[in-house]
């Protein structure tokens, strides 16, 4: 009859109205300042630069090679080489800031990086009173620990770790098989002059 | 004790107004009822949005506002004070006066109906003899307003609102007189005092006497209910502010305290309405059962008036808006033959008062009943099926 699917929505309705106070399940909000929600693993904001060690400055990874400010889409990365009294580079930078009101959080700049220096972070609470020194962030905000990436990316921070450990030994296994060789060359060097 | 209680309002009023010199007492008496109206009715305005808010968040499985003092019961203040600190803007090329005065007209009239209303018994401002006359004819005037919004915003929105708001009021203002008139018939008095009365006493000496247990006064209380919703703006009525198409329709133009005023109108005007429907159908003041008789009149009153709240609320939260066809449709082709077969069933129903035979009072009812029914499930099913008024089916061109 005309009207019964009304009744039948004032049903539903009431069922939610009572639902909502006895069965959790129903209320899903998560009251945001006073709850947090945990973030996914593969949530992302703005960049951020990995420091291992307790320096934040000297353990950066970052070598100031560029390739992140070249390839970012929006060009929001400005990196300067630190350089020694002679002028040559240091493998550092002296300036890097990221601009995050320009940043559009596209992770071009985590994928092309070979030193694994620079990862996606996942703070979002980044509002402030200045929208231009505020928003503008240099290299002492940008560093985080390696820790931290670990806690945030667990799974993502656990893979790179490996690789830079595996790295770091080829490396040594590399330094030690050329200790052992260097003997030789230095002497035929010494021979030739 | 009863007495004391269920007259308080009245004797503090004596009291109060005893008390001024002579001359000032004509002046003191209707000044008092108003503040008295204005003060109950505008704290229930208050009281009605937090719990509008909260009952809707709770429909949408949300929790709803509750930030504000301890579980959000400060709300309704800090509305008020950020309605009363927002900006004022007239559109420059506004009709200024008009722009002005259209919250003014709007509330008004409503305030004016509150007059006529009995919140118990003998708290009445004014008995009217005519008092369902000027409740309507003070009700038809927040017609004039909306269209005096929409007119002077000079904005096409607006305009378009009101034409819809018009339309609409004037749509269902029919069932909504109409509805009214059985009781009128019945009781043989316009005035709300007389109607009341009417509905005193008890059947089988505990169920109360109110027009809404009889058949027709069942149906046209459910008109009445539909066409109230209507004329009050509410969801889903709500066309005139249809956000969806109209942004907000006549009120597009309006900030700040004015546009607080046009809130208040609506939620006072639901009120007023909402107690005429508990005037006519639902015995006023009177209690729903002999048992109950001892709590004050007053109180049965503002009960019923919280009920017919939460139902709107719930309404609210249960129907989406309806189509502009679809609610002209329904208000002339279902509401308005219903509505007018109902007083003829009224008429039958007075006609058979008579009947002492074994059964008669059953046979009364359920005949009448039949009377009702039958013709609303074949119009129904025909405007339905025919007329447009049920599901769309579209088809593509081939
Ligand atoms: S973050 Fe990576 S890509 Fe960018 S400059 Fe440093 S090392 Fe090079
Ligand atoms: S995330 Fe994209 S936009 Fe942001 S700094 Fe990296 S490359 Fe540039």
């Amino acid at each position: 009859m005309l009207g019964s699917g009304i009744v039948k929505g004032f049903v539903e309705t009431a069922r939610n109205f009572v639902g909502s106070f006895h069965d959790p399940g129903r209320l899903v909000t998560i009251e945001y300042p006073d709850e947090r929600q945990e973030l996914p693993e593969n949530s992302r904001n703005f960049p951020m630069l990995v420091y291992d060690g307790d320096d934040r400055m000297k353990g950066l990874r970052c070598v100031a090679c560029k390739i992140c400010e070249k390839e970012c889409p929006p060009q929001c990365i400005y990196i300067e080489v630190e350089r020694d009294a002679r002028g040559k580079a240091l493998k550092h930078p002296r300036i890097f800031d990221l601009d995050i009101s320009v940043c559009m959080s596209c992770q071009i700049c985590v994928e092309v990086c070979p030193f694994d220096a620079i990862k996606m972070d996942t703070a979002f609470e980044l509002s402030t009173d200045n929208r231009f020194g505020g928003l503008l962030l240099n290299k002492h905000q940008l560093a985080k620990p390696n820790s931290y990436y670990r806690a945030i990316h667990p799974l993502e921070a656990a893979e790179v770790d490996e690789r830079l450990a595996a790295e770091q030994a080829r490396a040594a296994a590399k330094a030690k098989a050329a200790a052992a060789k260097a003997p030789a060359p230095a002497a035929a060097n010494a021979v030739a002059t | 004790m009863f007495e004391l209680f269920d007259q308080l309002f009245v004797n503090l009023k004596h009291a109060v107004v005893g008390a001024l010199p002579e001359g000032w007492q004509v002046l003191a008496s209707p000044l008092i009822s108003a503040a008295a109206i204005l003060g109950v009715f505008a704290s229930l305005f208050a009281l009605t949005v937090l719990v509008e808010r909260k009952g809707l968040g709770r429909i949408q499985n949300r929790p709803g506002p509750n930030r504000v003092g301890p579980a959000g019961l400060l709300q309704p203040l800090a509305d008020f004070i950020k309605a009363l600190t927002k900006e004022d803007i007239v559109p420059v090329s506004a009709d200024k006066v008009l722009h002005f005065l259209a919250p003014v007209v709007m509330l008004a009239p409503v305030l004016l109906a509150y007059a006529v209303l009995p919140f118990g018994r003998n708290m009445v401002a004014v008995d009217f003899d005519a008092g369902l006359l000027f409740f309507f004819a003070a009700g038809a005037c927040v017609e004039l307003a909306v269209f005096m919004a929409g007119w002077s915003s000079h904005n096409k929105f607006s305009l378009l609102g009101a034409m819809r708001a018009i339309a609409q009021m004037i749509s269902y203002e029919l069932p909504l007189i109409l509805a009214t008139l059985g009781v009128v018939m019945l009781v043989g008095s316009l005035s709300l005092v007389d109607i009341v009365a009417s509905q005193a006493g008890h059947h089988w000496g505990w169920l109360a006497r109110w027009w809404v247990f009889t058949p027709w006064g069942l149906a046209a209380f459910v008109i009445f209910l539909i066409a109230a919703t209507a004329e009050s703006n509410r969801a889903p009525f709500d066309l005139p502010e249809g956000e969806a198409e109209l942004v907000a329709g006549h009120l597009v133009e309006y900030s700040g305290f004015k546009y607080a005023i046009f809130f208040i109108a609506e939620y006072l005007g639901l009120f007023a309405v909402s107690a005429l429907a508990i005037t006519l159908f639902l015995g006023g003041w009177h209690a729903p059962v002999a048992a109950l008789d001892w709590l004050p009149s007053w109180f049965w009153f503002g009960a019923k008036l919280a009920g017919f709240i939460v139902f709107f609320i719930w309404v609210r939260g249960t129907l989406p808006r309806v189509r502009v066809d679809h609610l002209m449709g329904f208000a002339w082709k279902f509401l308005l033959p219903l509505v007018l077969w109902n007083l003829v069933v009224a008429a039958v129903w007075w006609y058979s008062r008579g009947w002492a035979f074994a059964g008669a009072g059953i046979l009364r009812w359920v005949g009448c009943a039949a009377m009702i029914l039958i013709p609303y499930s074949l119009l129904g099913r025909a405007l339905y099926t025919r007329h447009g008024l049920g599901p769309r089916t579209y088809r593509l061109a081939a």
